[in-house]
């Protein structure tokens, strides 16, 4: 079953990738000569956003390594046990926003320290296939055109990963227990 | 933006003054910045390779079909833009690449996007409500195989380590509308 997955997205950009190229041989375009146009922009693009990057970056890392996301998981316990998130996924839940690599490693930790079988290893598992770091993609997207104000954009991302949370831990409760 | 990221650092050095150990704050200083400039750097050869790929899409008309055939879909979710505009297509293939986890060929064709929302924005310093609504379903998941998972549970000696991707298809299925009907609703509101 895995193995048939990891095939399934291996093979999906370079089925993009041919079909994208095998259209534009039979419209005649001039492939070669438009790629490399287009390419040219790719250098600009890293250029322009890398100055949102390094801010974001700081901002994050002095989060992580502060050890202020720890005061928040503390801080967030009640509200998270009163909807019904068990206290072990809570770090997972905290961290997910900010930092997928940072959400990575406290994912690795419960699957080895619960199993990954265990109620609390899936349910963590789906947390972490059902949401998305926020405020990296959001430094970079809008650095890219240099759009400073966001308007509702964080308030309904962060309803947005409430929900994930809220419906990992339902559908969850709901098919493994 | 601004507000948040003042915060998000001085929070961060009081705690780490306060709590005895300002040494990381040099440490993030010295390591983030390189990070960050490893990142973007790394992102300029797939970058490139994803721009070269829409500049043909764009001029052999490939870009307008999948357009079109998303319209009833698009029509409801980015209203402001016009049917046929490049920033659709773009918006669509980046929600693919999202789809089967390609991160950086998302972030490539999901940044192409927002250059084509740029354009038809009347005020270039404020998100639009497209930007918006397709940042957030952007941030809200819509991958299929998430795989960096599935690896990290068989290694961590799970039977059925696909189990969970019902779940969280569901799971994002879920949170994807809530982010649609926050946008809608909270975009209203100037």
């Amino acid at each position: 079953m895995i193995k048939v997955l990891s095939y399934i997205s291996i093979i999906a950009i370079p089925l993009m990738m041919t079909v994208i190229l095998l259209h534009g041989w039979v419209k005649g375009v001039n492939m070669y000569d438009c790629f490399v146009e287009g390419a040219a922009e790719g250098f600009k693009t890293s250029i322009r956003i890398m100055p949102y990057l390094v801010a974001i970056f700081i901002a994050v890392g002095l989060m992580r390594k502060s050890g202020f996301i720890d005061y928040l998981i503390n801080l967030a316990n009640p509200l998270m046990t009163f909807v019904g998130v068990p206290p072990e996924v809570l770090p997972l839940v905290i961290m997910r926003p900010i930092s997928g690599s940072g959400a990575l490693a406290i994912l690795r930790d419960i699957l080895n320290s619960y199993g990954p079988d265990s109620f609390i290893g899936r349910l963590s598992s789906t947390m972490m296939g059902s949401a998305e770091t926020i405020f990296y993609t959001m430094a970079v997207y809008f650095g890219s055109v240099g759009v400073k104000k966001g308007r509702h954009t964080l308030g309904a991302a962060l309803i947005s990963h409430l929900a994930s949370i809220i419906a990992a831990v339902v559908v969850c409760t709901y098919l493994f227990l | 933006m601004n507000i948040i990221w003042i915060l998000m650092i001085f929070i961060g050095i009081i705690i780490a003054v306060v709590t005895g150990k300002p040494e990381v704050i040099n440490d993030v200083i010295i390591h983030e910045t390189g990070e960050a400039v490893t990142f973007a750097i790394g992102l300029t050869g797939i970058m490139s390779f994803w721009l070269g790929l829409m500049n043909i899409a764009k001029k052999s008309g490939f870009i307008s079909s999948i357009t079109k055939s998303m319209t009833p879909i698009t029509r409801y979710l980015f209203p402001e833009v016009p049917p046929n505009h490049p920033a659709i297509g773009a918006m669509m293939m980046n929600m693919v690449a999202n789809m089967f986890g390609a991160g950086n060929s998302a972030t490539a064709l999901g940044l192409k996007a927002m250059e084509e929302l740029q354009k038809l924005n009347t005020d270039k310093m404020v998100v639009t409500n497209t930007m918006a609504m397709f940042l957030v379903i952007n941030m809200s998941s819509i991958q299929i195989i998430p795989l960096t998972i599935l690896k990290l549970r068989s290694d961590a000696g799970s039977v059925n380590p696909t189990d969970i991707i019902i779940t969280s298809i569901l799971a994002t299925i879920v949170s994807t509308i809530f982010g649609v009907v926050a946008c809608k609703i909270l975009e209203g509101r100037k």
